[in-house]
């Protein structure tokens, strides 16, 4: 079995096997603690960058079904579990994660202790990685890791949104709604289209005239990766959104774009929120929600409490009561930090699209 | 929010152990308990168990150890209503103590009774549980959601049956109606075998009602564990599944959690349907079960049963994931949304989410066959294991080999022992039919070679499980081409380790000594480390004590500095040692904590109070098996260990103690082999001039038949080391005693056999006492109505005597006191006598807390174990108690059997223990009827 090695930022080094291709890799360091859903989330275009760990032990062990996937290929930077398997039984999938890492070009650890590692990104916060299953030279693989920029600032979502529109759906449904697409989700235009509505997939740098020009019912703003600070380009088109007066909706990266067309500033978080089991409670309902989370920046809470005039929390975390869910007082716009889409995840909070729709 | 109406509370329990309901509801109905009292809410408890936790005083405020009887029930509310001292109770609480707490509810409910006394149900509605429990309502409910469910039909009569069946074909399942543990019912493969299954269920159920359903044989199981809350927020706490596909009690399945088979979308799938059910079923707050059958060609959807209660299950999800599924359901019932609460473990979360394992757990069933001569052994629809162990590991293989070493059965892991078995013909033949022992068949067919392919089509196990132990089967190829410990490459160790090998397991594959094996290890510095249970995958921040072994880098159990006892374990339920240890063990860390100490507890018991992770300062859920309380041992440092408590299995680790040079607190080991070696026994009665029964020790059969020429028939043959009086047999000619040495050999070959006289016709009674060193004091003295013969774990034992005579009783008390100051008796001892013709003769002596010690302390009303630790420890002596034995006339140990789960098992009763639990009776005086009843049947049953 080949070696690989763990190198972070900080000089901790962690030690393991090798899985998928063979090969060196960089990128920010987080951890996802579902215990379903790794192809989805292999595939979910918010962790381009990012270096994944994995803290359910087992990883691989029902396969790799070609249809189950969030975007037409793997996002992740590379990868990090206890157990990988290669073996599967899912007799619906299509092929076994080594081939499928193998096929893409992932380079993945395993055999390290994942909750070491977890403990440790929770007490000294993201950082940039590298792992290699080339070479065990430190002092090589620590060069090439000093060259890897850091996450904020960075600007990713133009690396993975769509190189030109396309649409989805049926043309004579109820709705249209043009989705700005900074690396969205499958699974989100499958409930929108699920919901008679018609879409329109727009690359993540495309003018506001464009988009309005296709004489949309609504805008959606995409989930996706990178700082959204770095994203001044979507800022200002959002402000024209608004300004048009039609129903927006956000969902994650979308909504800490909303907030930022607002005025209100983002930060990037200490470690992230990347799961499926993070409680949110719905302050309009008074329910609470068990919903997906994937998101590494996040909507200063201060701001949204400072300035009730402008904008309301509707949705709060349960656990650290960070703000989970915006609407603007003055226009018909709201966002969830959070994956109502799910996928992977459950599917308690599908009502924000019924809501959504509801609107147009 | 807080219903701040509720004040007072009734817990129901769920009486006597059987099969199919044991300590798990003492589990639940503690915490729940305890969380109600945590509200400033008064508790009262029903339970006509005594060797519950949850009917001591530390748990409850008001405990009322009667029969699970309405009328019992009326009486509690009437005398509550009545008292000016007792608050009136404003709810009942029937969730926690299984389906006999639920049945009872509903009886009282038919009966008007808590109408009468303004008596709230919560946690549950009725309408709920005749849903769930009444087949035909089920399906409905489920397939008005149009949601998936096994084409079935009702019937009621023979002709009814043989209808349905004609319209479904075979394979089918029969399921009869309102029966526990799966009573009855049984999958029916060809049409000659219908007209028995369905006389089976139709009599088993008390309506008559049976479900006749197509089998759905091969496809996986699930179980989800859910609560919900009054706003109707609904959680999936944990995902388990069965190893064991469709046809196979989940009570009698190996369960692992998380699922390991299931990817995202058919995940939620299942999650969604489980709510859509539990909402469907009803408006009540609390914990419920659903189970699912997949099937893994289109991964369909069948619900197959819902539980709107806590269950076994429940009480292992808790363990699994360290959510306590009962403490927070107790806080739902009184009106607490799932939002307002914290989550136990990190304390700073929330209680509304969803926990996430970074290990896997891996339950393991417990059957005692052995027990039940005659009964089958194929396992099915009807449960028939009377414990289980949980095991966490890192790796599927840890897990289950940890489970293998917690069950206490001779094997050091799954298989590479020598109980392997070679024949492959044999193995195939148990592959298909399913036995308690398929999975370590699985094993053996793979290590010889049969094809995965093959094992996966008889089995019907999901092909990753087996790839897993196909896994295990390639390591020990590559182990067995070393020849000595010194040739493992460090890194293939390592691998070994992290696949839950033993040191034992490796030694055997290389024919080496384990000693060498695990100087080798550590030598490589290969040790444990020790991980948390912290529901949340060390997302946040937790102080929980709650850990468990594997090999990885980081060890998160900080030794501290306090003072530190060790209380080992009693291990899985089973026959001869089953609740009553826990009872002592959780008694044990709560006195060790009330003398400032720090109380470390060892089990595998996910059912027990004692692995409630907030009972001891440190628990470490771990097999109770050598290597592993080794490295416990050597990684905390402990002052003492206390092996008094846990059974025969915690004391049977005294000798390696000893050995090790670990201290035991309270008695030796030199001195509890005396007790325990009879050779040695006898001898000290003799110098103690004590007359005990002749006896011999053969090792052969020539030499058994040359000491029944010395003593006469009827005699009691027994191996030397056994639980429970396992294959104890009274034999009254040549020719039994030798069929029966035989047998003995046979199935214990490293054992000597102990022949003793067997006194015809005498009297039974036994003592139960503590001594300190300088004071003796008697806890209890009981008399048997049975005569010797019955086991005492089978016997209805009186407290105090009845019948003996005052010099009788003088007799045993002085030579109880004299064999506990020859013992140097530190702590507990339990002596039998057998009396006959007002001769009193010591039939044995337990260095330990025995079966009988719970039922006295309740019986009585004096926290003895709380002392009996005390004077272990030697922080107090007895002189530093006030003991006030309070009881006015009689309480009976009533035992209790689960025969009905074996129906071709007679109820015989002789010198090997049957029964599965006890319920305490308290009579006035000896003209009570029930008394009479049991004394005039008193011989009845005694068989050899």
């Amino acid at each position: 079995m080949t070696k690989a090695i763990l190198l972070l930022e900080d000089g901790t080094v962690f030690t393991g096997k090798a899985g998928g291709r063979v090969g060196t890799t960089t990128g920010e360091i987080c951890f996802n603690t579902g215990m379903t859903g790794y192809q989805e989330i292999f595939t979910d275009p918010s962790y381009s960058g990012q270096v994944l760990v994995a803290t359910n032990v087992h990883i691989g062990n029902y396969g790799i079904k070609d249809s189950e996937v969030e975007s037409e290929s793997i996002k992740i930077a590379g990868f990090v579990c206890r157990n990988f398997n290669i073996e599967y039984s899912r007799q619906m999938a299509d092929r076994s994660i080594q081939d499928y890492f193998e096929k893409e070009g992932i380079v993945a650890i395993h055999d390290v202790d994942t909750r070491a590692l977890v403990q440790h990104i929770r007490t000294r916060g993201a950082m940039n990685c590298i792992i290699s299953s080339e070479t065990d030279d430190l002092d090589e693989l620590k060069k090439r890791l000093d060259a890897t920029p850091p996450m904020a600032g960075l600007e990713l979502s133009s690396h993975v949104t769509t190189g030109k529109p396309y649409t989805i759906g049926n043309e004579d449904a109820r709705h249209r709604v043009a989705v700005m697409d900074f690396g969205v989700k499958k699974n989100i235009l499958r409930c929108f289209d699920r919901r008679d509505c018609y879409l329109k997939v727009f690359p993540a740098k495309t003018d506001f005239s464009e988009v309005k020009a296709w004489d949309p019912d609504a805008y959606f703003l995409s989930n996706g990766p990178g700082d959204p600070a770095a994203m001044s380009y979507a800022v200002e088109n959002i402000k024209k959104m608004l300004d048009d007066g039609k129903p927006l909706f956000g969902i994650c990266l979308g909504q800490q774009l909303l907030a930022l067309a607002a005025g209100l500033p983002t930060y990037k978080l200490h470690h992230g929120h990347r799961g499926i089991n993070h409680p949110v409670k719905n302050l309009k309902s008074g329910k609470s929600e068990i919903t997906s989370q994937n998101h590494g920046f996040g909507v200063h809470e201060e701001a949204v409490y400072d300035t009730p005039s402008l904008v309301e929390a509707t949705h709060i975390n349960l656990n650290d009561d960070t703000v989970e869910g915006i609407r603007l007082k003055n226009y018909p716009a709201f966002s969830v930090q959070y994956h109502p889409e799910a996928s992977p995840g459950p599917h308690d909070a599908r009502y924000l699209f019924d809501e959504f729709v509801a609107m147009m | 929010m807080r219903d701040t109406s509720i004040q007072s509370v009734l817990i129901i329990g769920s009486g006597p152990i059987i099969i199919g309901q044991a300590c798990e509801f003492d589990y639940s109905g503690s915490q729940a308990s305890r969380s109600l009292r945590e509200e400033g809410i008064k508790v009262a408890l029903i339970n006509s168990n005594p060797a519950t936790i949850m009917t001591d005083p530390v748990t409850a405020d008001y405990v009322y150890l009667r029969p699970l009887t309405p009328e019992s029930i009326e009486q509690i509310l009437q005398e509550h209503q009545e008292d000016p001292n007792l608050p009136t109770i404003d709810a009942v609480l029937p969730t926690m103590g299984g389906q006999t707490a639920l049945n009872l509810a509903i009886d009282c409910e038919k009966l008007g009774i808590w109408e009468k006394y303004r008596c709230r149900m919560i946690g549950v509605d009725t309408a709920a549980i005749e849903t769930t429990e009444n087949r035909e309502a089920f399906k409905k409910l489920v397939s008005d959601l149009g949601l998936g469910v096994a084409p079935s039909f009702i019937a009621n009569s023979y002709l009814e049956g043989k209808e349905a069946a004609q319209k479904i074909g075979f394979p089918l399942v029969i399921r009869p109606s309102y029966t526990l543990g799966g009573t009855g019912g049984g999958f029916v493969m060809v049409e000659e075998e219908f007209d028995e299954a369905l006389k089976r269920g139709l009599n088993a159920s008390p309506t008559h009602e049976v479900l006749v359903e197509k089998a759905v044989l091969g496809w996986k199981e699930y179980e989800l564990e859910l609560l919900r809350d009054a706003l109707d927020n609904v959680v999936i706490i944990c995902t388990v599944e069965n190893l064991d596909p469709m046809g196979i009690h989940t009570g009698d399945s190996i369960t692992v959690a998380p699922a390991m088979t299931l990817s995202d979308t058919a995940y939620q799938d299942m999650r969604n349907q489980a709510i859509r059910i539990m909402r469907a079923l009803g408006n009540f707050a609390g914990g419920c079960n659903v189970q699912f059958a997949q099937n893994p060609e289109n991964e369909e959807l069948i619900a197959i049963e819902v539980n709107p209660r806590v269950s076994r299950s429940s009480a292992l999800a808790s363990k699994a994931t360290g959510y306590p599924i009962a403490k927070i359901a107790a806080k739902l019932a009184i009106g607490y949304s799932l939002d307002e609460l914290k989550n136990q473990i990190t304390k700073t979360t929330s209680a509304y989410f969803e926990p996430t394992l970074d290990y896997v757990i891996v339950k393991m069933p417990r059957w005692n066959f052995e027990k039940f001569h005659g009964a089958d052994h194929r396992l099915g629809l009807q449960m028939k294991s009377v414990g289980e162990v949980m095991a966490i590991g890192r790796t599927f293989n840890e897990a289950l080999q940890k489970a293998c070493q917690s069950q206490e059965n001779n094997r050091t892991g799954l298989g590479a022992d020598k109980k392997e078995w070679m024949r492959t013909e044999d193995i195939l033949n148990r592959l298909e039919k399913v036995y308690d022992d398929r999975i370590y068949r699985v094993k053996d067919a793979l290590r010889l070679g049969i094809p995965s392919k093959t094992v996966q089509k008889l089995t019907g196990i999901d092909p990753w499980f087996i790839g897993q132990i196909k896994n295990l089967v390639k390591l020990e190829d590559r182990l067995m081409r070393f020849n000595v410990a010194e040739d493992i490459p460090k890194d293939f160790f390592i691998d070994l380790k992290k696949n839950g090998y033993s040191d034992s397991q490796i030694a055997w594959l290389l024919r080496i000594h384990e000693r060498e094996v695990t100087q080798r290890r550590k030598e490589l510095g290969i040790r444990r480390v020790y991980k948390m249970v912290d529901t949340c995958a060390a997302e946040f921040e937790s102080k929980t004590n709650y850990f468990y072994s594997t090999f990885d880098d980081l060890n998160e159990s900080i030794v501290s500095d306090k003072k530190k006892i060790v209380v080992l374990g009693s291990g899985p339920n089973r026959i001869g040692q089953g609740i009553e240890f826990d009872y002592c063990c959780v008694h044990g860390v709560l006195a060790i904590r009330e003398v400032g100490y720090e109380a470390i507890m060892v089990n595998c018991n996910p059912e027990t109070v004692s692995t409630d992770f907030d009972m001891a300062d440190k628990l470490y859920f771990e097999p109770v098996f050598w290597e592993h309380l080794e490295e416990i041992l050597e990684h905390e440092k402990p002052d003492g260990v206390i092996v008094q408590l846990g059974g025969q299995t915690a004391l049977k680790l005294a000798e390696d103690l000893d050995k090790k040079g670990w201290n035991i607190i309270g008695t030796s080991f030199n001195d509890m082999d005396i007790a325990e070696d009879r050779g040695r026994f006898s001898d000290l009665l003799k110098d103690l001039d004590i007359p005990y029964p002749k006896y011999g020790v053969a090792n052969d059969v020539d030499a058994a038949l040359n000491i029944a020429r010395d003593i006469p028939y009827p005699l009691l043959v027994r191996p030397s080391y056994v639980l429970g009086g396992q294959r104890m047999k009274i034999v009254i000619n040549d020719n039994e005693l030798e069929r029966q040495v035989l047998s003995i050999f046979k199935h214990l070959p490293d054992n000597r056999v102990l022949i003793d006289q067997f006194l015809e016709r005498a009297k039974e009674a036994e003592i139960d006492a503590i001594f300190d060193g300088d004071d003796f004091h008697i806890m209890g003295l009981m008399e048997h109505i049975e005569p010797a013969g019955i086991h005492s774990g089978d016997s209805s034992a009186v407290l105090p005597h009845y019948s003996l005579g005052p010099i009788v009783v003088q007799t045993m008390a002085e030579y109880a006191e004299r064999i506990a100051r020859a013992l140097n008796i530190k702590g507990l001892i339990n002596i039998q006598f057998a009396i006959k013709d007002d001769q009193v003769y010591v039939i044995e002596a337990n260095p330990r807390a025995s079966r009988t010690t719970p039922f006295i302390a309740k019986a009585y009303n004096v926290p003895y174990l709380n002392i009996a630790t005390k004077v272990m420890l030697g922080t107090h002596k007895l002189k530093d108690f006030k003991i006030e034995q309070k009881l006015d006339g009689y309480a009976i140990k009533i035992p209790v059997f689960s025969f009905e789960k074996f129906p071709n098992v007679d109820k015989r009763l002789g010198p090997e223990m049957k029964s599965t639990g006890e319920a305490i009776y308290f009579i006035k005086d000896l003209k009570n009827p029930y008394f009479r009843e049991l004394d005039r049947n008193r011989s009845m049953y005694l068989y050899n």
